[in-house]
């Protein structure tokens, strides 16, 4: 099996602010592991994030308000799967619940994550 | 070749030593002992030992084996068999290797570029020189592709059957693809053009066996059967670009026209078509025709409908524009395409103000034709090509 990071792109409320989440969004959140264990894939953990207006960026010697790169579709979010091989990874993010923006599938780099879980 | 031994390495790089591998030994010991009675299989054969024992050594350096081996619970044993087995199912594994180089997850580019390379066996140089661009450009296109396909993981299987149609189409594109790319090569680039369109056949004759619940790759074949068999008359001796009703169809190849009808006809019958069968269907019906005046325009602006519901394409809506001025009047067509100018998706291609060039001047309006003619010519970068439009904007001003 091979680690892949699903990071959840949504688009946030004017001026950076978190969007609203519909009930049936955050209960589906609460049975993505269940559906990917049903599914033959594992997820190994994940985290959340505050809304971009919260973020502080550094670059070099300089420290501003905002995200490092500012995106129509902010990070919302990341959770670490184990797949069998990019086919079923894509399968198991394919089940990310998503209101509006979309996900994006990175391997890991050979780091062993499984002691991610919260 | 290269598909079967990659089946055992699981690493387009290290299959491709191995079959060099196979090749050196054939220098020396066909020259030794005589060419065998099947060079392929004793070649595969090699090429597949080569890579087992490249293995095995890298298998005795590392306890685990490498993300290489196909499932890392399936025995070596059964491995070592089916690389010694001559009759492998090989087919199975050019379709593994296709659909991996043609996965998604790779850009088109590099998808274009993989097949090319992996499956058709062309050389990097050569595929640069295709697409024009320069070699190392090309070379580090194909090492990211194949860096994609390690550290990401795409599998080298043929799809899931509730993903096989979707995975086909991109195949089909990038086989087509080629063939266009091959077919509207520079004038002075015969060898290129020739090189790319044969691959390109190679490819779609080999799809129908692989997929043969596709009839999708029988549209395909037959399209492109259907441009080959006009290839000759594209151009006249000095290269101008013809246009369809300037084409001399008694050299149009008659036995690839038929061949394509059957094609067409079976695919046809198969279920609903698809975007291949029915372009090759058009195509069929005006290869078949004994004339541009005596095509059934009709039934051709019947597929083109048909086409553009499965396929809502402005290209298409445009090819369909051409069939609507046969059929009720240039007027008709002029005033299709003017709304797909307003539409704007189509800014910047080149058909468009040629096409509207045409329909203008056959309406008398000249002066409107000019522009229509010098907006085509600034977008066009094929010499052909601008010399046919200069042609064109010179009859359509008054003398």
């Amino acid at each position: 099996m091979a680690q892949y990071a699903i990071l959840i792109f949504e688009r946030e409320a004017e001026g950076g602010q978190a969007p609203e989440l519909p009930p049936e969004v955050l209960e589906a959140h609460g049975a993505l592991p269940g559906r990917i264990r049903e599914h033959g894939g594992k997820e190994l953990g994940g985290i959340a994030l505050e809304p971009s207006a919260t973020a502080t960026s550094i670059r070099g010697d300089l420290v501003t308000d905002g995200p490092f790169i500012e995106t129509k579709e902010a990070l919302a979010g990341v959770f670490v799967i184990e797949a069998r091989d990019l086919d079923h990874a894509i399968e198991l993010a394919r089940m990310t619940p998503i209101v509006s923006g979309g996900v994006e599938v990175r391997p890991l780099l050979g780091l062993d994550f499984s002691g991610l879980t919260s | 070749m290269l598909a079967a031994t990659v089946r055992v390495t699981r690493d387009l790089d290290a299959a491709e030593e191995a079959v060099q591998d196979a090749y050196v030994q054939a220098l020396t010991r066909w020259g030794r002992d005589g060419v065998p009675a099947k060079p392929g299989a004793w070649l595969t054969t090699v090429a597949r030992r080569s890579a087992l024992n490249n293995l095995r050594r890298q298998r005795t350096l590392r306890e685990k084996l490498p993300l290489l081996i196909v499932d890392a619970a399936e025995p070596a044993a059964a491995v070592e068999t089916l690389a010694l087995r001559d009759d492998a199912p090989i087919s199975d594994d050019r379709l593994r290797l296709i659909c991996t180089c043609c996965h998604p997850a790779l850009s088109r580019e590099a998808q274009v570029a993989l097949t090319l390379r992996l499956v058709c066996g062309v050389s990097t140089p050569d595929i640069a020189h295709a697409f024009l661009v320069a070699e190392p450009t090309m070379a580090a296109r194909i090492t990211r592709a194949k860096k994609k396909i390690a550290s990401a993981r795409i599998p080298y299987a043929v799809p899931a059957a509730a993903e096989l149609p979707a995975r086909v189409d991109a195949v089909l594109m990038v086989v087509h693809l080629l063939y266009a790319t091959g077919h509207t090569a520079h004038s002075g680039e015969n060898l290129v053009r020739d090189e790319l369109t044969g691959r390109a056949l190679d490819l779609a004759r080999l799809l129908p066996a692989l997929l043969p619940s596709e009839p999708e790759t029988d549209g395909l074949l037959a399209l492109l059967l259907v441009h080959q068999a006009r290839r000759a008359t594209r151009t006249d001796a000095d290269g101008r670009l013809l246009r369809l009703e300037e084409q001399d169809r008694s050299r149009w190849d008659p036995g690839l026209i038929a061949e394509a009808d059957r094609l067409v006809v079976g695919a046809l019958r198969a279920g609903p078509p698809g975007r291949f069968t029915l372009q090759a269907a058009i195509a069929a019906l005006h290869a078949q025709a004994p004339s541009y005046a005596e095509t059934d325009w009709p039934q051709i602006l019947t597929l083109y409908d048909e086409l553009l519901r499965r396929w809502p394409s402005p290209v298409v809506a445009l090819n369909r524009a051409v069939a609507v001025a046969m059929v009720d009047g240039p007027a008709a067509a002029l005033a299709e395409v003017v709304a797909l100018e307003a539409d704007g998706r189509l800014a910047g291609y080149r058909y468009l103000p040629a096409t509207k060039a045409d329909l203008l001047s056959r309406l008398g309006r000249h002066a409107e034709a000019a522009d229509a003619y010098r907006a085509a010519l600034a977008l066009s970068d094929n010499a052909a090509e601008q010399e046919f439009l200069q042609d064109r904007l010179s009859r359509t001003l008054p003398s």
